[in-house]
């Protein structure tokens, strides 16, 4: 029902190569009798190359691929390590000296750095609770309109943003939002208020951040809720109606329930990214004015890395970052199997 | 029959209706102001509001066209497009079909290990080490080889090849075809919708991408259209000079550039994409449905 757990489910539980082996085995034994005997002297290494050999041709198409996810994938998660080294690009990554955890100490004695992770961490609680009901209330929403070509033409609508790249959008949000030519500031003076600098005011940074995120993700997060919603029973709202539930009771017991596994699998990967900021969209929107509660760990990275060459620093940034990423979805996911009996695997 | 509806849920309706309209409109208004201020004339001031400009003129998109980064903006965009998907494409295919054999050794062992960087990756600075250790930094091949298979994808075109049943093959193998044969002959022309699916996905991120090309590019001659966007709308003129190693410097364009043509660059990028997007934009949802229809 949904793609992740269907994923994870196959990924991680999903029935064993073994036992498909075996299969294969006793086919092949039929062709040829005396392999089946023959094979059971063998060692596994033995059989395991067989079976590469015996079918190269995929093995040919595979190897391209697969070393491409061991250079640009798996190379770079054993460049974490130069979070421990100090880098320098004469000695290259492996040549560079050992410091343990003097980064870490270094960056955790900044003031800066905590301005930073505090930052992140308020931005993605405000994304996640503003930003993870928004789909879902648009995915009822929508599901409530009976108007076909109405439906198709908002939805059609809602995910235009989505297309379109955060450096648009912002060059476009620059525009809008501008306190002497934006359109936001020709209607707040048009109801008597003050122009606000949106993008320049402390005070409304974050909420811009925020209300753009939803507005260009709403329609586009709501598909996979919508998927769920079509496939609720319709008789359960025939019951509730003939016993004489009203529309927000039906959404409250019927349709919200119905949907709970889908939604608990949602915040579980979302809940994941709690130090993932959205760096495309902050980095685009960050000017010095919001500095101070603008700049995020991912922004933070950047400066220290690309910009200031700060290599090993900034790999301490990242490598704190995904840690603690990776930890809180592995421990949410056993927290909601506890609670829920579900989880991504 | 027509269902008798109670006050209280016309109620509802009609509040859904407006919520849905409404946020329509916050959609599509600030397109339709960047549309008119793009195409608002000298001498109209900017400072007030106008649904239609006084007067209106094509010269901002003259000036936008006039200058000649926009076009090496357009020109290397497409490049990365149409080359980065077609390889991204290839290796995809290429990478999904073997994991989608049950016979395949140690398939298992082979997707987990493509699974688990969906998770957990290097990041940003051990990325760009590796770029510049392998000589990548101002080249095509930044943009395009960095990128090139996104676990995800691979993932949801190896279900789509699982459902193709496996007799299906047998004609060809009788005929002493190889895989090789098998998967060009017999799954690809089987396969057209996840292939437009992901094709289009990765089109578009290429499109939209800028994020590398900011940081593996320094030649001028190398910038995508996202980041001549960037240049003109988001940074200032002073900054440009510093950081673009006056890349933009001979432009023409003036130090602090006019609403009116910043309007016409950002509108220059985004129509392409608005015309197609309502086309496509089924192929996204069925991906999205494709994915979600496993387990």
């Amino acid at each position: 029902m949904l793609f992740l757990k269907g994923l994870f489910y196959w990924a991680f539980i999903g029935k064993g190569y073994k036992g498909r082996e075996m299969k294969l085995t006793q086919l092949t034994s039929l062709a040829q009798p005396n392999r089946l005997a023959e094979s059971k002297n063998k060692p596994q290494w033995v059989l395991d190359f067989r079976n590469y050999s015996r079918h190269w041709y995929l093995v040919l198409l595979f190897i391209p691929g697969i070393l491409w996810f061991v250079v640009f994938r798996y190379i770079p998660i054993y460049g974490l390590t130069l979070a421990f080294r100090d880098f320098s690009f004469r000695a290259g990554i492996l040549g560079s000296e050992w410091v343990g955890l003097a980064h870490f100490r270094w960056l955790f004695s900044l003031p800066g750095f905590w301005d930073v992770f505090r930052n992140t961490v308020i931005i993605n609680f405000y994304q996640l609770f503003f930003g993870f009901p928004a789909p879902i209330i648009f995915a009822i929403f929508l599901n409530e309109i009976t108007h076909l070509r109405f439906k198709k033409l908002a939805q059609t609508i809602s995910y235009l943003p989505h297309f379109l790249s955060w450096v648009i959008l912002a060059g476009m949000m620059v525009q809008i939002l501008s306190p002497s030519t934006g359109m936001v500031n020709f209607l707040l003076r048009a109801i008597g208020m003050d122009p606000i600098f949106f993008l320049g005011d402390p005070r409304y940074f974050r909420g811009v951040l925020v209300f753009s995120s939803i507005w260009r993700s709403i329609g586009w997060s709501s598909i996979i809720y919508l998927a769920a919603l079509s496939s609720v029973n319709v008789e359960m709202y025939e019951a509730a109606r003939i016993d004489g539930a009203k529309k927000l009771q039906e959404i409250w017991y019927i349709t919200l329930p119905s949907i709970s596994n889908v939604i608990t699998i949602m915040l579980i990967l979302r809940a994941g990214t709690l130090l993932a900021d959205n760096f495309d969209q902050i980095f685009n929107l960050l000017n010095p004015a919001v500095f101070e509660v603008g700049d995020v760990l991912a922004t933070y990275t950047f400066r220290l890395g690309i910009r200031n060459m700060e290599f090993s620093m900034a790999t301490a940034v990242g490598l704190f970052t995904n840690v603690i990423s990776f930890t809180l979805v592995i421990l949410i996911n056993a927290v909601s199997k506890k609670f829920n009996d579900y989880g991504i695997w | 029959m027509k269902v008798k509806r109670s006050k209280s849920e016309i109620l509802f309706l009609a509040f859904i209706y407006t919520f849905m309209i409404a946020l329509c409109i916050t959609i599509i208004f600030p397109f339709w102001n960047i549309f008119t201020l793009s195409v608002t004339g000298e001498g109209v001031s900017t400072t007030r509001f106008y649904l239609w400009p006084p007067a209106t003129t094509l010269s901002n998109y003259a000036r936008v066209f006039d200058s000649r980064h926009i076009w090496v903006g357009f020109a290397n965009t497409l490049h990365r497009t149409i080359i980065g998907t077609f390889l991204t494409l290839l290796f995809t295919i290429h990478l999904a079909y073997p994991l989608s054999k049950k016979y395949f050794p140690h398939r298992t062992f082979w997707t987990l290990l493509i699974v688990f960087t969906m998770f957990f990756s290097g990041g940003m600075i051990p990325d760009f080490i590796l770029v510049r250790s392998l000589g990548l930094i101002d080249t095509r091949w930044a943009m395009i080889v960095p990128g090139l298979i996104s676990a995800f994808n691979m993932i949801i075109m190896r279900n789509f090849f699982m459902n193709i049943p496996d007799s299906l093959e047998e004609s060809v193998r009788i005929d002493g075809g190889n895989d090789i044969i098998i998967l060009y002959r017999i799954i690809l022309p089987l396969s057209g919708p996840i292939i437009a699916t992901i094709a289009l996905w990765t089109a578009v991120g290429h499109w939209n991408a800028w994020f590398d090309n900011l940081i593996y590019v320094n030649d001028a001659n190398l910038i995508v259209v996202q980041v001549v966007l960037r240049r003109v709308v988001l940074e200032g003129s002073q900054q440009l000079i510093n950081m673009a190693g006056g890349a933009l410097v001979d432009t023409g364009m003036e130090r602090i550039t006019p609403e009116t043509i910043r309007a016409a660059t950002i509108m220059v990028i985004t129509v392409p994409i608005l015309c197609v997007y309502p086309f496509i934009q089924k192929y996204f949802v069925k991906g999205v449905m494709v994915g979600s229809l496993k387990g």
